[in-house]
């Protein structure tokens, strides 16, 4: 255990870095939330609580109040991305970061580099990219009509699976490097032992290399499952923007629709959201591991 | 490190997961592949190949716009690493070996939020909160924002790390009577180091990406190669990006190999290997 | 440790670099020959640049933004820096009401004279006052004749598309954009509010979303020219662009008219360099130097004597000669009430 003075002193510049330069821009977006619209975007009094309003029930054309689905359906919808984008980075990301460990350290270098490479490259490029590849004149089908697989184009792109595929692909190195990060340190005796004790592979990883990489795995889950929530490129660009997910949403408030103070509440709710759900995914792996 | 222990058993050989991990890099690298082959196409529509061309790399050449963008993504970004680990890890360290009776759920809460919190929001609220302040310092006030948004990205994998890790050693080497920063630097630092390596890449690459908080808090001349391109979109995406990106990629493959090459010989495989025994013992060995 | 000192190195290196551009930048703000312009990115020609700085030897950074709306966003919260800011017509009045340009009295510059008279009186911006034209452009859309053989010259063959061209349609991605030219189609005024027209116009948009493939206002003369879409929205530069590539692609000037706009350069509040800009803004009202602008970008431009610099290919297609008896209808901020309603067809929309 440290000393409580150095502890403190630890501590110190993160929270006061980001209690300052964060806690106080979020300080402002509450406020925001409970104000009013200014025609032409930025906030004015009075205070109110309209903006929350907004979130179920929104004036029709005739100036009626009425319960609209709209914006908790774009929230479920979100959400649900976001877990699947997690999930599936889970799933794909686990074996690579156990492939990586089982590599020696020369070759681990090599191999976590390799990975991470392609996100030196924007992702806005990236993204146009998976449209050169995905769409009806692009690579993937021109080689599988090619290959006489399928007579017409199949429709790759423009709807969700195609944003999953997106959100996926962008956000999978923080899925890897934080579960690699955590396997690293695992004590290869363990696992000699438990073969010794003719484990099969399937008990091995959920008695032994499931509970340790835990911790890597829970980081994984906040890196990826966060910014998904947030993510707006790639609903945008790959799925048409047929379909609006709450990224876009907030984004579009303080853009086109300049309306600040409903963007303000749409992000307070997020957060709010996110964050309990941090809390309770913190409480459970703290009362979990006992590495 | 393949070397089979008795009965020719070697659980780190599994070729299934190499199949597996080759496929997933192929996957990455296709958008990539297309980048570098369509920067040399001499059609100005990105999508349709129109032969052989070098042009758009001499475009770049001659575009100081696009490279002076570039450089500054880079220095932020470089800068908002180095500053966001030191951080992060200071901060990590605190929190789980620090004697703290409350605050921690706090202090982590807070720390995270820039995660959490949707981007649009942090670029515009930091804005206003910077100019309301007056703070116009150039490169700073952007370094000083992708700090911010860089510290938890450094910080997951670091504390899944120290988690992972346990206080043993470092106790261990307290009760030799050890000095704090020695453990530091001698135990926990160099155990620490896929952790920290892991952050690092985390928050620079995040840094690069970043276009919002670029956008809403960069000054004149500080355009970022994310806001540039972003620009580009209205008049249509020319294959100036793709031929910036392939050099961007080549800068990277580069530097990795320079990383690769000068962490060899110490940090990730050092203190742990030393510490752990030979790999092939068995059981009958030990007993 | 080995790593130590090459760290140290590279750390410091880093530094270094950090400090120099820091120690840049103010440097060449205080100098007294800079300007600050900020517009989309591949919309201001390095040559016009270039020449700007050889005849008055100021130089000149180029910062740049994706959108009218992310410029009001920055500029409202409180960025700045910039001399020179192009603003589309419809923001023009916003950022004067919101006081975040100020006045130019570009009536009073040597070079005002050479803008066509129609371009010295605009709606948004009477007296000039505040702006003068840097280009301007028509926004209708583009199909391809080798799948629609029939002749088109309505804009409901967008929102209603044929079977032919049913899936392949691309829109744009701004709700301004799309509902602007869906009201000229109904034949209703922009900034329309009235609610029986806000149900018509959810029920027109709503009826062509199933045979839309995409809404995006980006890369479209791309799209268009692989054949990814059949029929766009598309603004006019970038229909020339398209077209150059297949020409079998048509723009069309439909019987119910185009929406038109136009970009504006000003001046923002708090320049530091506004003489200079004044200097520039002059400067791209003489006709050689807004040619070489219109060459590099393909759009029309407010000076009638530049015509004879523009380049043929660009001066005489069609995109760039709209008929005489074209409705041009230039785009509108719209008060507050009609706002939110297109807000609200814009989230019924893509909900």
């Amino acid at each position: 255990m440290l000393k409580l003075r150095s502890t403190l002193l630890l501590l110190l510049p993160a929270v006061g870095v980001i209690g300052v330069f964060m806690a106080i821009p979020m300080l402002i977006t509450l406020v925001f939330s409970f104000m009013t619209a200014n025609t032409y975007g930025g906030v004015t009094m009075p205070l109110c609580v309209d903006a929350y309003v907004q979130m179920l029930f929104d004036q029709n054309f005739d100036g009626t109040l009425s319960f609209v689905p709209d914006y908790v359906i774009i929230m479920v919808r979100s959400v649900y991305l976001a877990l699947a984008t997690t999930v599936l980075t889970l799933l794909l990301g686990f074996p690579i970061a156990w492939y990586i460990f089982c590599q020696s350290p020369a070759r681990r270098m090599l191999l976590l580099t390799l990975v991470t490479i392609p996100f030196w490259i924007n992702t806005l490029i990236r993204t146009y990219c998976w449209i050169l590849l995905l769409r009806d004149q692009g690579l993937v089908n021109d080689v599988l009509e090619y290959l006489r697989v399928i007579d017409h184009p199949l429709p790759l792109l423009y709807n969700q699976s195609a944003i999953l595929l997106g959100l996926v692909y962008t956000f999978l190195p923080f899925m890897v490097l934080p579960i690699y990060a955590t396997l690293e340190r695992l004590d290869t005796r363990i696992i000699e032992a438990a073969y010794d004790l003719y484990v099969t592979r399937w008990r091995l990883f959920r008695r032994v290399i499931w509970p340790l990489s835990r911790p890597g795995v829970g980081a994984g889950a906040v890196l990826v499952f966060a910014p998904a929530l947030g993510a707006f490129l790639q609903p945008d660009m790959l799925g048409g923007g047929k379909q609006l997910l709450i990224g876009s949403l907030i984004e579009m408030q303080f853009t086109a629709s300049r309306d600040w103070p409903f963007g303000s509440a749409l992000a307070i709710v997020v957060t709010l959201a996110v964050v309990i759900a941090l809390i309770l995914q913190g409480r459970r792996s703290n009362s979990g591991v006992k590495a | 490190m393949s070397k089979p222990t008795e009965g020719g058993f070697n659980w780190r050989h599994a070729p299934e997961f190499g199949f597996f991990t080759t496929l997933m890099v192929l996957f990455l690298y296709a958008p990539l592949a297309v980048l570098v082959v369509y920067s040399f196409n001499a059609n100005r529509l990105v999508t349709i190949w129109g032969g052989f061309s070098l042009r758009w790399f001499a475009k770049v050449v001659q575009n100081g716009d696009i490279q002076a963008a570039a450089v500054t993504s880079l220095i932020v970004a470089a800068a908002a690493t180095l500053c966001s680990v030191t951080i992060a890890v200071a901060a990590a360290l605190a929190l789980a070996r620090g004697r703290l009776f409350v605050g921690r759920g706090a202090a982590t809460g807070l720390i995270m939020m820039p995660l959490v919190v949707p981007e649009i929001v942090v670029a515009t609220t930091t804005l206003i909160f910077f100019s309301t302040l007056g703070m116009t310092i150039g490169l700073l006030n952007l370094i000083i924002a992708h700090t911010v948004f860089c510290i938890p990205f450094a910080m997951l994998p670091i504390q899944a790390r120290l988690q992972a890790m346990g206080a043993t050693n470092e106790d261990a080497a307290r009760d030799l009577y050890g000095s704090e920063w020695r453990i530091f630097r001698r135990i926990t630092l160099p155990l620490l180091m896929p952790g920290i390596v892991a952050g690092g890449i985390l928050a620079f690459v995040s840094s690069l990406d970043d276009f919002l908080i670029s956008f809403m808090v960069s000054g004149a001349g500080n355009t970022t190669l994310p806001v540039y391109v972003y620009g580009m979109m209205r008049m249509g995406v020319t294959p100036e990006v793709n031929a910036i990106s392939t050099i961007l990629l080549v800068i990277s493959t580069l530097l990795a190999f320079c990383v690769f090459i000068f962490s060899r010989p110490t940090a990730v495989s050092g203190a742990p290997a030393a510490k752990r025994p030979s790999l092939s013992l068995s059981t009958q060995e030990i007993t | 440790m080995k790593i130590k000192p090459r760290l140290l190195a590279t750390a410091s290196a880093l530094l270094l670099g950090l400090a120099a551009s820091l120690g840049a930048a103010p440097a060449r703000a205080q100098s007294a020959g800079v300007l600050h312009i900020y517009n989309w990115t591949d919309y201001t020609s390095p040559d016009v640049i270039a020449e700007f700085t050889k005849e008055t030897g100021i130089k000149v950074t180029l910062d740049t933004y994706d959108s009218n709306e992310t410029l009001l966003a920055k500029l409202k919260a409180g960025g700045s820096g910039y001399d020179l800011v192009v603003v589309s017509d419809d923001f023009v009045p916003i950022f004067i009401s919101q006081h975040l340009i100020q006045p130019i009295n570009a009536a009073q510059m040597p070079n005002f004279k050479n803008l066509a008279p129609q371009w010295q009186t605009r709606a948004w911006d009477p007296k000039a006052a505040y702006t003068v034209p840097w280009q301007w452009g028509t926004t209708s859309f583009m199909y391809d004749s080798a799948i629609d053989k029939d002749p088109v010259n309505s804009l409901g063959t967008l929102f209603n598309p044929p079977p032919s061209l049913q899936g392949n349609v691309g829109m744009f991605g701004s709700q301004s954009e799309v509902v602007d030219l869906a009201l000229i189609y109904m034949g209703k005024p922009l900034c329309d509010a009235n609610p029986s027209d806000m149900e018509a116009l959810v029920k027109l948009l709503k009826g062509q979303k199933p045979f839309v493939k995409m809404y995006d206002s980006d890369g479209v003369s791309d799209r268009l020219a692989a054949g990814e879409v059949a029929m766009s929205q598309v603004w006019s530069g970038d229909a020339v662009r398209a077209r150059l590539q297949k020409p079998t692609l048509r723009y069309v000037y439909a019987k119910e008219g185009a929406t038109g706009w136009m970009d504006n350069m000003a001046v923002p509040v708090g320049a530091p360099d506004y003489q200079n800009a004044l200097k520039f803004i002059n400067f791209m009202m003489d006709p050689k130097n807004i040619a070489t602008e219109t060459n590099f970008a393909g759009y029309q431009n407010a000076v009638p004597a530049s015509a004879k610099y523009i380049t043929p290919s660009i001066a005489t297609s069609p995109e760039f000669n709209p008929p005489k008896d074209l409705k041009v209808v230039f785009t509108m901020a719209c008060p507050a009430q009609a706002t939110k309603d297109y807000d609200r067809v814009w989230t019924l929309l893509r909900q």
